[in-house]
């Protein structure tokens, strides 16, 4: 590895961890498509920035990027609340009207300087070690990373300081409120961070990798685990392999580096929303087959309760017609009966026993009581009471 | 602390309270509108300390809004709120909240125990994180409204019922001297609800005023020993014994019927 390759890396994954920061705030307030708009609506604050101070590197195009990042939330806010159009439709309405001013502007006033939206809109990995930031004559390293370094130490002291402030107003927006953690500052507060990350990281790795590391590597997060921290710590895990490993497919097959970090965050939420424990395509199947199998399994205790005597009712063969159900369910229920010790077969007719008695009674019981105590014991032996 | 101790006025509309009751909560000439469309119109109401008291009135009649109100959630058009004769906003400290529990979403990522520390948030202030205190207070709660077990349980994993006793426990962590709850029984078992009026009882008993948006008639009487009725305005307020009749009913859910007839 060369140099140029660990500051390319390195720069994507502080990127990664500055955006999954703010991300998984996002997607929790199902405000996913926020970043999209903002990454878009900062165009304007960029240009008016850049009329200003004449310099396409000033920090102070960051601000105003962020004044109309924050800008966009206000406005998509706003015309919500008229109550006439829904959020993701307001939304829809601000961004291409801001992101439009933006595309006039450079077009009236800045055709003869290069700032076109290429090198607004379309940053490129590849490119950052090139633009460095020097000290007279001392090289102190590429320009992104300092800003992306600045914006991750403000976000993460941001982050720690006003975690429980953060996750109160995320999960009870009316507690908050009650409690005098005014619900309206930490909502801007994090739509500025949102915003000035979403500025910084663009320069550095262009706008799709910029809302893929907001979103998906949360999104991931979220399939995975039940405590807050831990999906954080999650989504800056995803992201930083998404950044490692999509730099070195990017290098293997020489293609686009943004593109490839982009395909990996995709792949891995894909293979998670496959097999994620809990949540999972695979786990979820398992368990809904598991619950019609136990379904079954107590609908076949229970006619053998009732037909205790009579013997015709209770033979193998007679089964099949009598609950009405095809061979194979038939057969898959008998097996787990009888791996559980519920049933004996005899000459081909089938008795239950203790056990089986004492299931039947409990898991009848507790259909009919529903009592939250008897839930928790059944839960944890049967798929069935787990919901 | 000083509890400034004030008389009903003449305004009140309910049952004479006792002279040397403290006013716990009073509200004065509140009108709430969203968009300009008043959902509460001119609202006088004392709540004597100590009571245990059910809000009633049929769907939008403000219900909500008039604890939201109360607890600054919502900003009102006009009317003042005082709780033992201040803003709410100088006496947070004395006051629980008890929300919907359809106003959150379960599926966060947190657990039971965590949810009920979020009643610890409001004396800690902003920054400061909570610690074996706060964890500690927590689990007591847990244990008064016998979720115990479940402390490490992600709530979506919870039943509907012990969503709401974590809610419950959240606010008996904050100690507070007056409790508001909004709609604590929807979507609760029969067990939930016992135990929940059992722990509201409780409060009462320990002298603390209880304020709870109801929607059961019948168990108004069993349950609770004031009553006011609301429908965009007060129409009611005092002992359950002297003011849960026919006419206040009428009154407060009577035109409401005649207009969803209509409709």
């Amino acid at each position: 590895m060369n140099s140029a390759q660990i500051e390319i890396q390195l720069i994507a994954s502080l990127v990664a961890i500055a955006c999954a920061i703010p991300g998984t705030f996002l997607v929790l307030r199902k405000m996913a498509l926020i970043t999209d708009a903002i990454s878009h609506s900062i165009l304007p604050g960029i240009v008016i920035g850049f009329f200003i101070t004449q310099d396409l590197s000033s920090p102070l195009l960051i601000i105003f990027a962020a004044i109309s990042g924050v800008l966009t939330v206000v406005l998509v806010e706003f015309i919500q609340k008229t109550g006439l159009v829904k959020e993701d439709t307001a939304i829809g309405l601000v961004f291409p009207a801001l992101f439009s001013i933006g595309v006039i502007l450079i077009g009236q006033n800045a055709n003869d300087i290069h700032l076109d939206i290429d090198v607004v809109l379309l940053g490129e990995l590849a490119f950052a070690p090139f633009d460095r930031l020097l000290w007279g004559t001392t090289d102190l390293g590429p320009k992104s990373l300092w800003i992306i370094g600045s914006i991750l130490i403000i976000t993460l002291t941001l982050l720690l300081t006003f975690y429980k402030e953060l996750k109160l107003s995320t999960f009870d927006i009316g507690l908050s409120a009650a409690l005098g953690f005014s619900p309206a500052v930490m909502h801007y507060g994090l739509m500025t961070v949102a915003s000035i990350t979403t500025v910084g990281a663009f320069d550095a790795v262009g706008a799709i990798l910029v809302i893929a590391l907001m979103i998906t590597p949360s999104a991931s997060a979220y399939l995975l685990t039940k405590d807050l921290k831990k999906m954080l710590v999650l989504s800056i895990i995803f992201g930083v392999a998404s950044a490692i490993i999509g730099y070195w497919i990017a290098h293997g097959l020489d293609t686009s580096i943004s593109g490839s970090m982009t395909s990996v965050l995709g792949v891995i939420f894909f293979i998670i929303y496959l097999f994620a424990p809990e949540k999972g395509y695979f786990s979820v199947r398992y368990r809904r087959k598991q619950q019609r199998l136990e379904v079954s399994l107590l609908t076949f205790l229970v006619h053998l309760q009732n037909h205790e005597d009579d013997e015709t009712e209770r033979h193998v063969q007679h089964l099949n017609e009598h609950i009405n159900w095809q061979q194979v369910r038939s057969k898959s229920v008998l097996e787990l009966a009888l791996k559980n010790n519920m049933i004996v077969i005899h000459n081909d007719s089938i008795t239950l026993t203790k056990k089986g008695k004492s299931f039947t009674k409990k898991a009848i019981d507790y259909i009919v009581t529903d009592k939250d105590a008897k839930i928790e014991a059944m839960k944890d032996r049967f798929f069935l009471f787990r919901g | 602390m000083t509890i400034e101790i004030q008389n009903p006025t003449s305004k009140s509309t309910g049952a004479p309270i006792q002279k040397d009751t403290p006013i716990a909560v009073r509200i004065d000439d509140l009108t709430v509108a969203y968009n300009y469309k008043p959902v509460l119109w001119d609202i006088d109401l004392s709540i004597p300390e100590g009571v245990l008291m059910a809000i009633v009135g049929p769907n939008g009649a403000g219900k909500s809004t008039l604890i939201k109100s109360i607890l600054d959630i919502i900003e009102p058009i006009a009317g003042s709120v005082k709780i033992y004769g201040k803003p709410y906003s100088k006496q947070r400290a004395l006051v629980a909240y008890v929300p919907q529990k359809g106003s959150v979403d379960w599926d966060f990522p947190t657990t039971a125990l965590d949810v009920v520390l979020m009643g610890t948030y409001g004396s800690l202030g902003w920054i400061k994180r909570p610690g074996k205190k706060e964890k500690k207070a927590a689990l007591e709660a847990l244990e008064k409204v016998g979720m115990l077990p479940f402390k490490n349980r992600q709530i979506s994993q919870l039943s509907g019922g012990q969503q709401q006793r974590i809610f419950l426990a959240r606010a008996l962590v904050q100690n507070a001297a007056i409790y508001f709850m909004d709609e604590p029984f929807q979507g609760v078992d029969a067990t939930t609800e016992k135990a929940i009026i059992n722990i509201l009882k409780t409060l009462r008993k320990a002298g603390k005023t209880v304020i709870v948006v109801h929607h059961d008639l019948q168990t108004v009487p069993e349950y609770f020993d004031w009553v006011t009725f609301l429908n965009v305005k007060k129409i009611a307020t005092g002992p359950v014994k002297d003011i849960f009749n026919d006419d206040n009913l009428t009154k407060t859910y009577g035109i409401n019927y005649k207009v969803s007839i209509q409709q």
